[in-house]
C-alpha cells in the first residue's frame, strides 16, 4: 500500500545485562499512515521507547541488540540501511522529540547554533539562511523576540520554550514523521496543554505524521488518531483513539482506564487497582505475559501467548477471553 | 461541636522567604518568596489536597507547617500548640505527631540501611523498645502497608518504586502520627501502581482517623483524594474551597485555566470541551508582579489588577478566593 509511510513487521529487541538477556521488544508489528497520529501507550519498561528507537537505529549496540524485524519506510528497510544513509533519515525525513527537554540541548552551545546545525547539515544551508531559517522556526513554535534570543544559551529559557526549541529543530528539515517520545512529561499541566495545542496546529500546517510515545492516557485522548498499547514488549491492544477509550478490550488496557480517577467524578469511588507490578522478560514467554495481573485469567493463559487479532476492523486485541463475557474467544 | 474545635492544623499569615546571597562578602541582594502570606485550616480526619505547578511553593508550605524550615513570618497551630514558637525539644516530641512521605521513593530512603532499620528509626528515637519489640511492631507495619515481612532484612535497591513508596508509608506510620504531610507521592509512580498507592493512602486514613496534606500536581487525583483542595500560585493560595465546589464552580481565572488543561482520558470530551490557554510562564518568585501575582498571564486582567492586591475573601460559603474580577 502506498500511503504506508511507516511499515514495522515483526521487531524483537534485546538488551543484554548481567542478570540475562531482557526480551524488550518481542515481535511488533504495526503501520504509520501519511499525516496519522500514533499514540503508543505503556509503563515504564513495557518497550514502548525502544520499539521507536530500534526503528531509528538509535538503541546502543552493545548492550542492545535488534534480533529480527524490517521497518520499512517509503519501502526501504531502515534496519538495513549503511549507517550513512540512516544519518541521512534521522533528523531529516524522520526526526524526534525527547522527553527531557534540559538534558537533550547542548547546554555550551547557543540556541541559535544548535538550530542551525541540522539545516546546514541536511539541507546545505548557507549559515545566513540557516539563521534566517531558525528565527522562522522559533516564531513559528511561539517564542517572542526570535532574532534576540538566537543568541541565548539553554539555561536562559524556561523549560517549556526549552521543548519548543526542542520542537523547533524536530521540524527544522520539513520531516514526515514526527516521533515525539513522552514530550510532555517533565512539563506542567498548563505548560503541557501549551505543548499539545502547538503541535497539533503544526501537524495540520504541516501535514506529517506523528509518533506520540506516553504514559499518560489523557493527552494520548486529545491528540492521537489511532492508540497502541504496549506490555512486556508486546501490542496487547490497538484500536481507533474514540473506539479504544469507549470500548477496551484487552484486561491490561480495562485496568489502565479502571485506575485513572474521573476528573468530573461527583461521588467517591474506590479506584481500580492492578495488582502486581510489570515483568521484565529474561526470557520469551511462553505464557501471556500479563496472566500473573490478569483478573480474567484462565487456564490456556498460563500455556500459550495470544497472538494480536482483529476482533472488529481496525481493533486489535491479543487475549484469550472476551472481556465483554469473560468466556473464552 | 464548633467549627473551631474541629481544626488540627491551623496556618495564619505563613511566609517563608529564602535569602539570596552574592558577592564576595555574601551580601543579601534579595529573597525567592516561595511562599507568601497564606492561611488556611486542615481540619480533623480530612484530606487537604494542594494543587500548583511546579515552584508554586507547595512542597515548601508542606515543609515549613512541619518546621523542616524556619519561617519568616507567620503562625502554624497544631490543635493549640504553636509550633513556630516551640523550642528544639518539645518540637522534637511533637514530630510524633506529623510526618511525611516524600515524592521519590528512590531519594528518601537510605539505601544502605535494611527495611527494618528504615522502618524502626523512628522507634527507636522515641521509643524505648527492645530489638524484639522493635521487629514486632515494624513486622506489623509492613503487614499493614501490605508487603511481605519477610523481607524486612532487604535494602531498599531490592524492591520496585510503588514497593519503596510503601515502605516510606510503613516509616511515617511507625509512631501513629495524627497529620501526614503527603508531597506528591504517586508522582514517581507508573498508572497502575499510583493506584495502588492511593488506595493505601485511604484504607489507612479510614483505619487510624489520619489527618492528610496531600500535596500533588496530579488535578484528577487531588480531586479523587481530598474533601477541600486549594489551589497556589507563586506563593500564594488563589483558591480554596470543596473538591466538587472547586472542579465544578471554579472562580479564580487560574483555578479555571488549571481545570481546562487536565489532559482527559476521554477523546470524545476532549474534542468538545474548552481549554482555556495560558500564555508564557510563570514569573520569577524573587520579583513577583505587583497587585494581583496572576495579572502578567491571566486572561481577564486589567491596569487595576496591578495596583490593588486582591484581598483573600469568602466569596460563597466555605469557598474562599483572591481576585478583583470576581
Amino acid at each position: 500500500m502506498t500511503d504506508q509511510l511507516l511499515k514495522v513487521q515483526g521487531l524483537e529487541t534485546q538488551f543484554k545485562t548481567p542478570e540475562g538477556i531482557v526480551h524488550a521488544v518481542n515481535g511488533v508489528s504495526f503501520h504509520l499512515s501519511e499525516g496519522e497520529t500514533l499514540g503508543v501507550v505503556g509503563e515504564s519498561g513495557c518497550g514502548k521507547s525502544v520499539t521507536m528507537l530500534s526503528c531509528m537505529r538509535l538503541v546502543a549496540c552493545p548492550p542492545g541488540k535488534i534480533v529480527a524485524g524490517e521497518a520499512l519506510f517509503k519501502g526501504v528497510d531502515l534496519l538495513k540501511m549503511d549507517s550513512e544513509d540512516i544519518r541521512h533519515v534521522r533528523g531529516g525525513q524522520i526526526s524526534m522529540v525527547f522527553q527531557d527537554p534540559m538534558t537533550s540541548l547542548n547546554p555550551v552551545m547557543t540556541i541559535g547554533k544548535q538550530l542551525a546545525e541540522p539545516l546546514m547539515l541536511h539541507l546545505n544551508m548557507t549559515p545566513e539562511q540557516a539563521r534566517n531559517r531558525s528565527i522562522e522556526l522559533l516564531g513559528m513554535v511561539g517564542i517572542p523576540n526570535a532574532g534576540d534570543r538566537l543568541k541565548d544559551y539553554p539555561h536562559q529559557y524556561s523549560g517549556g520554550m526549552r521543548q519548543r526549541v526542542m520542537i523547533a529543530m524536530a521540524l527544522s528539515c520539513n520531516p514526515q514523521i514526527l516521533i515525539a517520545d513522552e514530550p510532555t512529561t517533565a512539563l506542567d499541566v498548563t505548560i503541557q496543554a501549551q505543548i499539545v495545542e502547538l503541535v497539533k496546529r503544526l501537524r495540520d500546517e504541516l501535514g506529517m505524521a506523528i509518533i506520540w510515545i506516553t504514559h499518560d492516557l489523557g493527552v494520548v485522548a486529545s491528540i492521537a488518531h489511532r492508540v497502541m498499547v504496549m506490555y512486556g514488549g508486546y501490542i496487547i491492544e490497538e484500536a481507533n483513539v474514540k473506539e479504544l477509550y469507549a470500548n477496551p478490550r484487552h484486561p491490561y488496557t480495562l485496568g489502565l482506564l479502571g485506575s485513572l480517577p474521573k476528573i468530573n467524578e461527583l461521588e467517591h469511588t474506590k479506584l481500580f487497582s492492578i495488582e502486581g507490578m510489570p515483568p521484565i522478560l529474561y526470557q520469551k514467554p511462553v505464557a501471556c505475559p500479563f496472566a500473573p495481573r490478569c483478573i480474567y485469567v484462565k487456564e490456556k493463559c498460563w500455556s500459550s501467548n495470544p497472538a494480536l487479532e482483529e476482533i472488529e476492523p481496525g481493533h486489535r486485541v491479543a487475549c484469550w477471553v472476551d472481556t465483554t463475557t469473560g468466556s473464552e474467544h | 461541636m464548633t467549627a473551631e474545635s474541629n481544626v488540627l492544623i491551623k496556618v495564619k499569615n505563613l511566609k517563608m522567604h529564602f535569602p539570596i546571597y552574592r558577592g564576595v562578602i555574601r551580601r543579601q541582594v534579595g529573597a525567592v518568596h516561595a511562599v507568601d502570606g497564606i492561611s488556611f485550616d486542615v481540619h480533623q480526619g480530612e484530606t487537604l489536597g494542594l494543587v500548583g505547578e511546579s515552584g508554586c511553593g507547595k512542597s515548601t508550605t508542606g515543609r515549613t507547617i512541619l518546621q523542616l524550615y524556619k519561617p519568616t513570618a507567620g503562625e502554624v497551630y497544631f490543635k493549640d500548640t504553636n509550633l513556630v514558637k516551640l523550642r528544639p525539644e518539645p518540637m522534637r516530641l511533637m514530630r510524633r505527631e506529623m510526618q511525611m512521605i516524600f515524592q521519590d521513593p528512590y531519594a528518601s530512603l537510605n539505601p544502605r540501611m535494611t527495611v527494618r532499620d528504615i522502618v524502626g528509626e523512628p522507634l527507636m528515637s522515641f521509643e524505648n523498645h527492645t530489638g524484639k519489640q522493635i521487629d514486632e511492631r515494624v513486622a506489623e507495619l509492613l503487614d499493614l502497608v501490605k508487603l511481605n515481612k519477610d523481607f524486612s532484612l532487604r535494602y531498599p535497591h531490592e524492591f520496585s518504586g510503588g514497593q519503596r513508596q510503601r515502605i516510606g508509608v510503613a516509616r511515617a506510620l511507625a509512631l501513629q502520627p495524627s497529620f501526614i504531610v503527603c508531597d506528591e507521592p504517586i508522582s514517581a509512580l507508573d498508572v497502575s501502581i499510583q493506584a495502588q498507592v492511593v488506595n493505601l493512602l485511604e484504607e489507612l486514613q479510614e483505619k487510624f482517623n489520619l489527618t492528610y496534606l496531600f500535596i500533588a500536581h496530579d488535578l484528577s487525583m487531588v480531586r479523587h483524594i481530598s474533601n477541600r483542595v486549594a489551589v497556589m500560585y507563586l506563593g500564594i493560595i488563589v483558591e480554596l474551597a470543596d473538591r466538587n465546589e472547586l472542579y465544578e464552580h471554579p472562580m479564580h481565572p487560574y483555578t479555571q485555566a488549571l481545570l481546562s488543561a487536565i489532559p482527559v482520558a476521554d477523546p470524545v470530551y476532549s474534542e468538545q470541551r474548552h481549554r482555556i490557554l495560558l500564555e508564557g510562564d510563570v514569573p520569577s518568585p524573587v520579583n513577583p508582579p505587583s497587585g494581583c501575582r496572576f495579572r502578567t498571564r491571566c486572561p481577564i486582567a486589567d491596569a487595576h489588577c496591578a495596583e490593588v492586591t486582591p484581598e483573600w475573601r469568602e466569596v460563597r460559603p466555605g469557598h474562599y478566593a483572591a481576585c478583583l474580577k470576581i
